[in-house]
């Protein structure tokens, strides 16, 4: 599939989230979740794991609004008080949030980081009409991409050439831990710089002279899968919109 | 008419202090001349600061001469009209491999001229093809750069420049980063491609073992051409090579010490094959009977 529909889907999605705060509206959400993910064919187990990193701000937050939104008490314990408010506010907050991360993880998983960059260069095009650098942008991503796992190497063997020298990363509080990098981040910086330098001259030895009549390699074209794409996501879109604006006659409808 | 004239170049570094004052100035190149023929392959050699690399980037219009003048495929490279097509016709390869890959993937490192240069995409694609198949990368097409050995990078920087489809490369010291192996894959690519597409080669480099391939060498010391000739003319001269501080091929060396020994052996032999068939001579001459 085309990385743009991805990127303007996601986003749709993402939005979309934020819409309604309602029981049938995160329903609706939820399924057209599941529904894109067995398309996706992305393993569940893998799509879990994206939620970890981010499980204790989830929890966090669940607490935050359990305890602190004020409303009718329900129960008490301690010093703390559950209100039917905070509780209904909790756990819309932890369903946005999760829906949230696990459709963004969606995106990343089934994208290149290439083909994402290409995408949001493509998105952002009519940014040019008010001068934003928008090709420049792209290609400082995707050679940010590049360098990434080359400086990591290179932290690496600037740590052991220090540690060579007797320097000592791991004792001592935050604070002196802190301080202890630098003496990593001063020649990584050094480095970089002359990085930035030849990989300027060598771009320029290759004729690049920005995005001006440049042609691309691997263009984006839309196929068929993506107008499907589109036009289901405009279905679910309308749908969450209706669903939103009548969730209460809905829910009074089937009596709870 | 030969594709790359270089006139009296002269490059002047000025130095600068805090103060932006001019501290003092450095001649990387002092009055250089060279003219290369076309289908040539030239090696350039020379001891660290002899202004090899700086003479080298005046062919690609990445630093323009204070003096004299360099005329690519019958452009000036002062003319800012021409420049992207004198860069187009000198492709250039430097030392750092991970420095001029830009590409996340193989291909698309090769593709990233053409596509600076409006090449239409179904081009691109045939381009990437050859000039991949050209060095012997094309199984690692859809690699990252990162996962290449050096000797492989460096293949990878040559194919880049070929699917600009130029007419001379330019090889700044391109094995100086690369463990044995790398160098002799490089070398051989570089051979393969001089024979084959008769692409002009300009080889810098401080390894004297690259060199005994080319048609012409020219040794530089202090920003001058010390010396020029064909690899044999060069390496009869050991002596000379080694007040400049460089060395000659260990093959050279033996025979030169051998000679001044007092065996009678020819000036300028490069590899082992000629060595063994010279000492065969030898002794034929002084055991006729065996």
């Amino acid at each position: 599939m085309d990385p743009r529909t991805k990127l303007l889907g996601t986003l749709v999605y993402l939005v979309s989230l934020f819409l309604f705060a309602s029981l049938p509206v995160y329903a609706l959400a939820a399924v057209f979740l599941i529904f894109v993910m067995i398309l996706s064919k992305v393993p569940f187990s893998y799509m879990v794991k994206g939620l970890k990193p981010v499980l204790f701000f989830l929890v966090f937050t669940i607490m935050m609004n359990m305890f602190l939104v004020k409303g009718e008490v329900i129960w008490t314990f301690w010093k703390l008080q559950v209100t039917r408010e905070g509780l209904r506010q909790s756990f819309y907050m932890g369903a946005r949030l999760i829906l949230l991360i696990l459709g963004s993880n969606l995106m990343t998983l089934t994208t290149t980081p290439t083909r994402l960059t290409n995408a949001i260069e493509a998105v952002m095009k009519p940014l040019r009409l008010i001068k934003v650098p928008v090709h420049e942008i792209a290609m400082m991503m995707s050679i940010a991409l590049r360098f990434i796992p080359i400086l990591l190497d290179e932290t690496d063997k600037i740590m052991k050439a220090q540690m060579a020298r007797g320097a000592d990363f791991e004792s001592g509080n935050l604070i002196k831990k802190a301080k202890s990098m630098i003496p990593v981040l001063v020649p990584l910086f050094i480095s970089a710089f002359r990085r930035a330098n030849d990989l300027a001259m060598a771009m320029e030895a290759r004729c690049y002279h920005g995005g001006k009549g440049r042609t691309q390699m691997k263009p984006l074209k839309y196929a068929g899968r993506d107008y499907i794409a589109y036009v289901v996501l405009l279905l679910y879109l309308t749908g969450l919109i209706l669903l939103g604006k009548y969730s209460a006659e809905l829910l009074k409808l089937l009596g709870i | 008419m030969g594709i790359i004239h270089i006139n009296k170049v002269k490059y002047e570094y000025i130095r600068r202090d805090e103060e932006n004052n001019v501290e003092g100035i450095t001649t990387a190149v002092d009055g250089v001349s060279l003219a290369v023929e076309p289908g040539e392959f030239i090696a350039i050699l020379g001891h660290n600061g002899s202004g090899k690399s700086t003479l080298a980037k005046h062919i690609n219009a990445i630093l323009y001469p204070s003096e004299g003048s360099v005329v690519v495929d019958g452009m000036d490279t002062q003319d800012e009209e021409h420049l992207l097509q004198i860069r187009q016709t000198a492709g250039m390869v430097f030392q750092n491999p991970d420095n001029q890959i830009i590409g996340q993937i193989v291909e698309e490192d090769v593709g990233f001229g053409p596509e600076n240069m409006g090449v239409p995409t179904k081009e691109i694609w045939e381009r990437v093809k050859e000039s991949l198949k050209a060095v012997g990368m094309y199984e690692y097409r859809s690699y990252s750069p990162n996962k290449l050995s050096g000797g492989q990078k460096q293949r990878v920087s040559i194919a880049s420049v070929i699917a600009m489809h130029p007419k001379c490369i330019i090889l700044d010291e391109p094995t100086a980063m690369l463990d044995p192996m790398g160098r002799r894959e490089v070398i051989r690519a570089v051979r393969a491609l001089n024979d084959v597409e008769k692409i002009t080669m300009i080889l810098i480099t401080h390894y004297m073992e690259e060199v005994i391939y080319a048609d012409r060498v020219f040794v530089m010391d202090k920003g001058k051409v010390a010396m020029g000739g064909t690899p044999k003319e060069i390496f009869s001269r050991v002596s000379e090579l080694r007040d400049l501080r460089l060395d000659v091929p260990q093959v050279t060396e033996l025979a030169y010490e051998l000679k001044c020994a007092g065996v009678p052996l020819p000036d300028g032999i490069l590899t082992r094959e000629e060595l063994t068939q010279a000492l065969q001579k030898v002794k034929k001459l002084r055991d006729p009977h065996s």
